[in-house]
């Protein structure tokens, strides 16, 4: 029965990669993302960022003399919906799939994208996923268990803070970031003062933050989205909690500042990905986003588009488009932005699928992002 | 102690937008047995409109004008005219899923021609805190508290003291009667519907600079108001501020001293106890049983 | 019903099944992946056609059975459990909790069972991600395994499609046997006149509490199906919307018709699908679809076939009438 389906496999992979062969004939790419429902607002900034990357490559004649043709379909946030979608764009041979961004649907999808031999480029950052093994899985941004530790180190090494208050909205994001640092802290012998879930969209976070002022913690961790970020360090300000506040990208970043005013002042965070990183290559990126939508974008619209420079990249590394060698030629390269400046950053995959690049820690000054401290690349 | 005092106050804060919200879907129901399931859609829309008035270059003010005299159009004459009309008579159910649909589209609509992300949006009161009690309370959450009771005491007025209001309950409790007796039943239907969508373009402005002008807002908000409807009495407009500041409250409450990650059971089981031993609501009158 | 006409109906049935069992051979895995859902939804929206279609009962607890299905469906079977084994026990916890649910309906009338459903399927979203020690929180369950059904494996998309299928068709069966059985005449006795059913001498409480509890068991056999289709179980799915979308499915159908929910689930699983051609604004299509079709017949899509065939019959009797009419004056 095996031998029959990698038969079929195999002829499957013939055929397509005949068709391939008639150069001229655009590549096709397939993208599934959360474009309405919860995630609604993560799936479109993927997708932008995805668009304005093939609208770039395009204009300079696509990838090895081929252009770039993306179909985006709605997982509509639900996991169920995402798996009918992949299963669509799977059914239609693309070269590589792209999304989607919740864990979830990546965990029900990945399977399927891994039997088809299709390399899936994806926007989860849960520590989990690029663990159990799938060959064929990449990420775009860092995975918690390569972030969170970096954030429990900046605590333990830079505050010496021995009590720490944790505050995570209860999606996957938020609850896989909460496991990871709690388990950082444990290794470091730091105590979880406080373990605060919260909604997402929550509006009124005075009983968390009474629940912070009450454990009175050397420092506290935020991990909830932009606008809850945003009324959160609100209500701390207001109910005058001082503790040094540390998160991660959605804590610090401008659309925070934005919203939250003055009261961002001081907070935080590592940050992996963003547009407010000191890289000229980033800031002329947000420049063509903002041209071209009217608005910043938030780390996904980053995300998306370099997994488009990431499929560039690894095609012309190996001077052909080969859907079944995709994966293996993605694994262990290292893409630099000498050779392809719309990288923005040097980025190395490992054997696993995820990534190692340079991160940043900032601090909100007088309502600006200002690095701290560049956190290097490892290898 | 003051902690509790703080908890309370913060709950009445957040609770007064549910209350302002409720208010209109208390008075659909009220008056014409519409259960308006794109509430929070009809608040989350006219701060939209009143974006893009802006984004033509209108002032501030007139965008809120334009944006409530465009809501009343909307969510008022053509909500009334194009959905409810037809299917009043079939039933609450048809109607209720019908604008179930209707949230879809809402939704849709802004996130394609607007955006996906949220917008800040100007606020009408002063930013800022004053100090009560010793404890530091926002501006905005005042200046919705106030709209919140204004409505409601002006619209119990019109509809108990005034001979328009009476020919409305008149028209939504028995409207073969009522017409007998000559009340204009359609245009006192016609009319809720406005009302509702004035209200709704008013806590746009309201609400939107602390929530955000985001198309997925109106769920929250919606759902949120739904129960604090059911709570305080559907039947009744003051019911409405009493559910809402009590779920406020309550949500708060809960999340301080029984589970942060279980806040929102705790209404829901005040809910279904509401509904055990006092199914008419807190303020609500008791409902004939209708069979 | 004529005798002729029955016959039409009793071929077209026919056809009909057999288009759902070959046409489908051919179909990509996405079609049956589609598909099957669609007759996973068609079984829990005829749970709840039966709460509420036939015993007069609104329910927004459909979308909460369907979780505590998927879930039992989901726990079960990754600890080694047959399917079977998993949706036997799915059953009776769906019916205890439905029955016992249906005790409020009892006090009071009409929306207020809607409310406390309302309450119980926020509580049951609250247990589902929060419970992680039983349900794995919002990481979720996944690799929930595919049954073997009398030794054929269903692992992949048609034999899967064809348990659905046959689980729909089983499911069709005895409901269908129920309507017509006492039990479904007291259940639209109490739908139509409550206190009529009761000076008849129907318990009405006993009625009441049986139609909700035998909606909600089948909202868990379509959970039971719903684990292994996505094999993937998290709380989200789970939440008001589904059973906001259920209930969307009995009324758009038709509630109180036997066929209302498949045309219902017809309208909610696959029409959104074949509106993707539309890219961006394919919802927005399809809440206008929705909308247009409610305003156009209020009482669903089987409300116009009904209206056009009273109608119908209506003309025939009056042409048989005028027939009588001008022979009768022929004969004078």
């Amino acid at each position: 029965m095996r031998s029959i389906i990698l038969a079929g496999l195999c002829s499957a992979a013939l055929l397509t990669g005949a068709a391939y062969a008639q150069s001229g004939a655009p590549i096709k790419i397939a993208d599934v993302a959360e474009l309405s429902g919860g995630g609604a607002t993560v799936g479109n900034n993927w997708k932008n960022g995805i668009d304005l990357a093939v609208e770039e490559i395009n204009a300079k004649g696509g990838i090895l003399g081929r252009k770039i043709e993306v179909s985006h379909a709605d997982s509509q946030s639900n996991p169920g919906v995402a798996r009918a979608q992949v299963q669509k764009a799977l059914d239609g041979e693309p070269y590589v799939l792209l999304g989607p961004g919740y864990s979830g649907s990546v965990k029900v999808t990945a399977p399927l994208a891994a039997e088809a031999g299709i390399t899936q480029i994806m926007g989860g950052e849960a520590a989990e996923l690029t663990q159990a093994g799938n060959k064929f899985l990449f990420r775009t941004s860092f995975g918690q268990q390569s972030s969170m530790p970096k954030v429990a180190k900046y605590i333990n090494d830079e505050l010496k803070a021995k009590s720490v208050a944790v505050v995570w909205v209860n999606n996957d994001f938020g609850r896989g970031g909460r496991d990871v640092i709690t388990k950082e802290f444990n290794r470091l012998g730091i105590k979880v003062a406080a373990d605060l879930s919260t909604e997402a969209g929550q509006a009124d976070f005075a009983a968390d933050v009474s629940k912070i002022k009450a454990a009175a913690p050397d420092a506290v961790f935020i991990y909830v989205n932009e606008e809850e970020s945003a009324r959160i360090l609100k209500e701390i300000k207001r109910q005058g909690v001082t503790a040094p506040l540390i998160g991660e990208t959605t804590l610090v970043g401008q659309k925070v500042i934005e919203l939250a005013g003055d009261a961002a002042n001081g907070a935080r965070g590592h940050v992996g990905l963003t547009t407010d990183a000191p890289v000229e290559a980033v800031k002329a990126f947000r420049d063509r986003f903002v041209k071209k939508y009217n608005y910043v974008p938030d780390h996904n619209g980053l995300k998306g588009y370099l997994a488009i420079y990431m499929v560039k990249a690894t095609t012309e590394k190996m001077g052909k488009v080969d859907s079944k060698a995709f994966a293996d030629t993605l694994h262990g390269l290292t893409i630099k932005t000498s050779a392809e400046p719309n990288i923005l950053m040097d980025v190395t995959f490992d054997q696993n699928g995820d990534i190692d690049r340079q991160g940043f820690l900032v601090e909100v000054v007088e309502g600006k992002q200002v690095v701290k401290q560049v956190l290097p690349k490892l290898n | 102690m003051s902690n509790l005092l703080d908890l309370i106050v913060a709950g009445l804060a957040t609770g007064a937008i549910y209350a302002l919200v409720a208010v209109g879907f208390t008075l659909l129901w009220q008056t014409s047995q519409t259960i308006n399931f794109a509430q929070g859609e009809f608040v989350m829309l006219p701060a939209f409109l009143m974006l893009a008035v802006m984004h033509l270059g209108a002032p501030f003010w007139l965008a809120v004008l334009v944006g409530i005299a465009l809501s009343a159009l909307l969510l008022g004459l053509a909500f009334k005219m194009l959905l409810v009309d037809p299917m009043l008579r079939h039933g609450v159910l048809p109607l209720a899923i019908a604008t179930m649909a209707l949230a879809i589209g809402i939704k849709e609509v802004v996130k394609q021609f607007f955006s996906a992300e949220a917008s800040p949006f100007p606020s009408i009161v002063p930013v800022g805190d004053v100090s009560i009690l010793g404890r530091a309370i926002s501006l905005q959450s005042l200046g919705v508290l106030a709209v919140a009771i204004l409505a409601v005491v002006g619209l119990t007025t019109l509809l108990n003291r005034t001979s328009l209001g009476h020919q409305m309950q008149a028209a939504a409790q028995n409207p073969t009667v009522a017409r007998i007796i000559g009340v204009p039943v359609e245009r006192m239907i016609l009319l809720t519907f406005l009302i509702n969508a004035v209200l709704v373009a008013l806590a746009s402005v309201l609400i939107t600079p602390i929530y955000l002008a985001k198309f997925s807002s109106g769920e929250v908000l919606g759902q949120a108001a739904f129960i604090a409807a059911i709570v305080g009495g559907f039947n009744q407009v003051r019911g409405a501020i009493a559910g809402g500041l009590l779920i406020g409250v309550v949500d708060n409450l809960a999340a301080a001293y029984v589970s942060t990650q279980y806040r929102a059971a705790v209404p829901m089981l005040l809910l279904i106890l509401m509904i055990l031993f006092r199914p008419q609501g807190l303020l609500g009158r008791a409902e004939e049983r209708t069979v | 019903m004529s005798k002729h006409s029955r016959l039409l109906l009793v071929a077209l049935a026919i056809i009909v099944i057999a288009g759902l069992i070959i046409i489908p051979m051919n179909f990509n895995r996405y079609g049956l992946y589609i598909l099957s859902q669609w007759a996973v939804m068609t079984i829990a929206a005829m749970g709840l056609n039966l709460t509420l279609g036939y015993a007069g009962q609104v329910s927004l607890a459909q979308g909460a059975f369907v979780g505590i299905g998927a879930y039992g469906a989901a726990i079960l079977t990754t600890h080694g459990w047959p399917l079977i084994s998993a949706l036997g026990l799915v059953i009776v916890i769906c019916f205890i909790v439905g029955w016992l649910l249906g005790y409020p309906a009892l006090r009071v009338q009409h929306h207020y069972l809607a409310f406390v459903t309302l309450a119980f399927s926020t509580l049951m979203f609250l247990v589902f991600r929060n419970e992680s020690w039983l349900t794995n929180g919002i990481y979720g369950i996944s690799n929930i395994p595919r049954p073997e059904i009398f030794g054929f494996p269903t692992r992949k998309p048609l034999p899967f499609y064809y348990l659905c299928l046959g689980s729909l068709g089983l499911v069709t069966l005895a409901m269908w046997w129920l309507i017509r059985s006492p039990w479904g005449r007291a259940f639209m006795a109490l739908r139509e006149n409550p206190i009529r059913a009761q000076s008849l001498g129907i318990d009405t409480r006993r009625y009441t509490l049986m139609a909700f509890a035998i909606g909600s068991a089948l909202g868990g056999i379509a959970g039971v199906l719903y684990a292994p289709l996505t094999q993937y179980v998290d709380p989200v799915p789970f939440n008001l919307q589904l059973s906001l979308d259920l209930l969307m499915m009995v009324i758009v159908g038709g509630s109180g018709f036997m066929l209302g929910p498949f045309l219902g689930a017809m309208i909610a699983v696959l029409l959104p699908e074949w509106l993707r051609f539309a890219e961006g604004y394919y919802l927005m299509l399809y809440a206008a679809a929705v909308i247009a079709l409610l305003i156009y017949s209020p009482s669903g899509i089987l409300g116009i076939l009904d209206r056009y065939l009273s109608s119908r019959r209506t003309q025939a009797a009056s042409a048989l009438r005028a027939a009588a009419q001008s022979k009768l004056e022929a004969a004078r």
